[in-house]
């Protein structure tokens, strides 16, 4: 086993890059910025990296530069937050529709305003519906490891689509924690230097990005949508192969405790850590109580999820981000969707949680496992609770 | 699992010393987090930085409300009240200040273990500089033994290149110097 480094979360991910050997980073350098690019534009200029470090005036303009990058054949990374993942956004659109594996870290933080530099869900939740696949991350190892298999998934010809690891702002991006650092040796054996399936190449010509009239723009999106659907397996199969190469296994839904559980809660990101742990103790005093932690967010596993659920009673579902006007959160709203189809299934109580930062702690976890069997019991209506707000 | 909360200002190191402690534990084998309460740095703010050492891996992302040990990098945060918010009574507190260990704990409030030195006195005089986040860390090996003291080498190495020298003299004399009641 490789020996664990004591390392700031940022850095292990600005790191990951590295060892992939990336040929462009473009990124806007400024706030909402994180140590990501800092450290890399430093890993550049003294040389540790052969890359082109393009800081750029605006996220708009990163984007931009990742794709001209991308579809020139270069192996290309971006990582933005918040306000500049939303500067990203019309180009974010376009990046899928080439079919470009661009991989990008996204540092979840809040939307202003009121103005807010803290971590949650909305910068990304604005942006579900890219066509991106993404990942998310649970602690610092995760996004070390997510990273790599996010070059390996997105350039693999069966795939090539972009990927997003999203990583919560300072929850994780400011920690420093144990991270077990890959050899050289061991990247390049899992990683293959990236081969375009085709690129803009002056010896021989082609045109990307072409006008989509009404006659077609349905059969591009199709087989986008395709390409992302079909993305799953890929994703499970260098999954098992990162396992093989480094020893640890990822799974696009991780359980805990589900199988014998009546309650299970389910979280996405960092949560899923104190989650874990109010679980674990919640079992020590007789509660019957597991957890689902999502880290493939796009394509959603649904089968794999429905499985993961399958005994539950009453789901305990964790919102980072509010989805204003909906009678729920971004994440139950597809938990719920999905349950409909089946025709049955468990009560789903749904908590808007930790936004802007604010801690979510391992009381609070039994609280809404309480709140929740309490509903569940009553029959009461599924609408979703903004937790924690003063009156 | 040993929890640690640090009090300072921004500008004072508080997040440093989490760093280089959880630095020191990992590379000893240990797991640790070291963490700020995420803020926008403002020189000068009272601001807290949080530290978890365990033998076992850490699955906690809350911040420390009930610390096994505070260490209080400024003096004038003592009276704050602030400071022993959660310590448990079996915890210590480690505090810079140029009072005695009797008259701190009547600032604060505090009657468990404390353990006192003149942070800023050993900071001015080997670093130059009245920061005493490196300095207080001989404090808080002295009361809790933590780490260490030669897994912290390679941490302040990286940290501070030519000056790691200096601020492990500092951290020395306040080991020497730091005055503990039970």
């Amino acid at each position: 086993m490789a020996k664990r480094v004591g390392l700031e979360v940022s850095l292990a991910c600005s790191e990951a890059v590295k060892l992939a050997n990336v040929d462009v980073i473009a990124a806007y350098p400024i706030t909402p910025q994180t140590h990501i690019v800092e450290h890399l534009s430093e890993l550049v200029a003294d040389g540790h990296l052969d890359a082109e470090f393009v800081p750029v005036e605006s996220e708009h303009s990163a984007m931009s530069a990742c794709v001209g990058s991308s579809a020139a054949g270069a192996r290309t990374f971006t990582s933005s937050s918040a306000q500049g993942l939303a500067l990203m956004h019309e180009i974010l659109f376009i990046a899928p529709a080439l079919r470009l594996p661009i991989v990008m870290a996204v540092a979840n933080r809040s939307l202003s305003g009121p103005i807010s530099i803290w971590n949650d869900h909305s910068d990304i939740m604005a942006e579900r519906d890219i066509g991106w696949i993404q990942t998310f991350a649970e602690n610092g190892q995760e996004v070390m490891d997510l990273t790599l298999h996010a070059f390996k998934v997105a350039e693999d010809h069966r795939v090539t689509l972009p990927m997003i690891v999203n990583l919560d702002g300072f929850i994780l991006t400011h920690v420093i924690e144990p991270i077990e650092m890959p050899s050289q040796e061991e990247v390049d054996a899992y990683l293959p230097p990236f081969e375009p399936q085709q690129k803009l190449d002056i010896a021989n010509p082609i045109s990307m990005g072409l006008v989509g009239v009404p006659e077609v723009y349905t059969e591009a999106r199709k087989a986008m949508l395709d390409a992302l659907e079909k993305s799953y397996p890929v994703i499970k199969e260098h999954w098992d192969g990162f396992a093989q190469q480094f020893g640890r296994q990822y799974n696009p839904i991780e359980t805990h405790h589900v199988d014998d559980a009546d309650t299970v809660l389910v979280t996405m990101g960092s949560l899923g850590e104190t989650a874990m742990t109010a679980v674990d103790e919640m079992r020590a005093a007789g509660r019957k109580v597991g957890q689902v932690r999502i880290r493939l967010w796009r394509p959603f596993p649904s089968g794999d999820f429905l499985d993961a659920i399958s005994g539950a009673k009453t789901l305990v579902v964790m919102d980072r981000a509010l989805s204003p006007g909906a009678d729920s959160g971004p994440v139950a709203t597809e938990i719920k969707s999905l349950i409909y189809a089946t025709g049955g299934g468990p009560y789903v109580a749904d908590f808007v949680a930790g936004l802007s930062g604010r801690d979510v702690t391992r009381e609070d976890f039994k609280q809404m496992v309480d709140k929740a069997e309490a509903a569940a019991a009553a029959g009461d209506p599924m609408t979703f609770e903004m937790w924690g707000v003063k009156e | 699992m040993i929890e640690v909360r640090f009090h300072g200002r921004g500008g004072q190191g508080a997040v440093t010393s989490c760093e280089l402690m959880a630095q020191a534990a990992i590379a000893e084998g240990r797991y640790a987090q070291a963490f700020p309460s995420f803020g926008p740095e403002r020189r000068g703010a009272p601001l807290q930085a949080y530290l978890r050492i365990s033998d076992d891996p850490i699955r906690l992302r809350e911040k420390i409300y009930h610390p096994n040990v505070v260490v209080v990098l400024d003096p004038a945060l003592l009276a704050s009240g602030a400071v022993k918010d959660g310590l448990k009574e079996d915890g210590v507190l480690v505090a810079n200040s140029s009072k005695t260990v009797a008259e701190v704990r009547g600032q604060c409030g505090y009657s468990g273990r404390t353990a006192v030195v003149d942070a800023a006195v050993i900071a001015q005089q080997e670093l130059g500089v009245p920061i005493t986040n490196t300095t207080m860390l001989g404090a808080l090996l002295k009361a809790v033994e933590l780490v260490e003291l030669d897994s912290l080498k390679a941490p302040l190495d990286a940290r501070f290149g030519r000056l790691a020298e200096k601020n492990l003299a500092a951290l020395q004399r306040a080991y020497a110097e730091t005055e503990i009641e039970e």
